[in-house]
């Protein structure tokens, strides 16, 4: 039988910087708690909102897959690998963070703000080159579907790639959609995040920011109970 | 006493490592020392007591493995923690979830033992 675990929205961390406005599903920064800390890979889920013409100056990472996914507005990316990009709503955008790499992201626009999802996923290996991945994706292409977004390295597909055994997908569904995924491995368990709307997954009823991890099973079924969107994460369980 | 934490960093990266020193030291109860080798690692280790040491960026697994052994040969309370993602918001979850399991490990524990012999009774048939 599946194991589930279910992280409503209301019980999300919340820091307000002002500047920032930051909701983390698992611990981060001054959140913390013991009982939030990962569901496998995953590591970080944070929804955050970022003020007009404000953002994360320069800083280093190493180590650490970080997954971006505008969800409003633009952010302007710049790193220590030369790269200097502007990620739109409809681009993902991922970082091997590797031996190290330093990068900030900023609010590309100075009259609105921008809100986005920032991911991190534990890397199955150290120590690697850093890499930087970024594409642009139809949205016609995940109505009343799931599409790949991002995939693990060298698999010949849509999506960025990252240093793990993890497929991320979108989806948007209209009301009374189903779809069934299949985990793309038996060491995988996935975590659903609803971006909006209403849905139930596996029978259990989620709203708007609720996350939703099974694992120990090979199929996820999902049922659009609104208009909703939807993230999938399918993540190797074991770390 | 000092009862603040001491913390060693190693890393090879100077520039991520002054960074997690930084941050380390941003923490009132935490004292970071930072180590860019293994040589200079070991040497502190050896001349300080620490109660942490945090292995972040561009340590192999055999150099992982190395000093492992020769921290908790030397100490074998010592707890050693990867750090993943460099200076980043990840550093105070690690470093207290690693400080919170040690002390769950340290509480004193109730003897179901000594609680089973006192209400036991003695049950001997002498044939």
């Amino acid at each position: 039988m599946a194991n589930t675990v279910l992280h409503q929205a209301v019980t999300r961390g919340h820091a307000d910087h002002g500047w920032l406005n930051s909701y983390h599903t698992f611990s981060f920064a001054n959140y913390y708690n013991p009982e939030r800390m990962h569901f496998g890979a995953l590591r970080v889920l944070n929804d955050d909102t970022v003020a007009a013409g404000k953002g994360f100056g320069k800083h280093p990472h190493d180590n650490m897959e970080i997954i971006s996914i505008p969800l409003e507005g633009d952010l302007e990316h710049s790193d220590s690998m030369g790269n200097k990009t502007i990620i739109r709503k409809g681009d993902i955008q991922a970082m091997s963070a590797g031996t190290g790499v330093a990068h900030s992201e900023y609010n590309a626009n100075s009259d609105k703000p921008v809100k986005f999802l920032q991911i991190w996923v534990y890397p199955d290996r150290k120590n690697i080159q850093p890499q930087y991945s970024q594409v642009t994706l139809q949205p016609a292409d995940r109505k009343n579907k799931l599409q790949q977004i991002v995939l693990p390295r060298s698999k010949d597909s849509d999506g960025v790639t990252v240093q793990q055994e993890a497929w991320f997908s979108l989806g948007d569904f209209e009301k009374e959609k189903q779809v069934i995924y299949e985990i793309k491995r038996k060491e995988n368990g996935a975590y659903i995040f609803v971006l909006k709307g209403k849905v139930t997954v596996e029978g259990q009823k989620l709203d708007t920011r609720d996350g939703f991890g099974v694992w120990e099973t090979n199929k996820v079924s999902i049922t659009a109970d609104s208009d909703a969107e939807v993230l999938l994460m399918d993540v190797p369980m074991n770390i | 006493m000092n009862t603040r934490t001491e913390i060693l960093i190693i890393g090879r990266n100077e520039s991520i490592l002054q960074t997690v020193v930084r941050l380390v030291n941003n923490n009132p109860e935490w004292i970071g020392t930072g180590a860019a080798t293994d040589e200079d690692a070991i040497e502190k280790f050896h001349h300080h007591h620490f109660d942490v040491v945090l292995l972040t960026n561009g340590i192999g697994d055999e150099e992982e493995k190395k000093l492992r052994k020769i921290f908790t040969h030397q100490d074998t309370d010592i707890i050693i923690i990867q750090h993943y993602g460099g200076g980043s918001g990840l550093l105070q979850n690690e470093i207290r979830e690693a400080l919170g399991k040690r002390s769950a490990e340290n509480k004193p524990t109730i003897s179901i033992t000594d609680d089973a012999l006192k209400s036991a009774k003695w049950n001997i048939s002498i044939q």
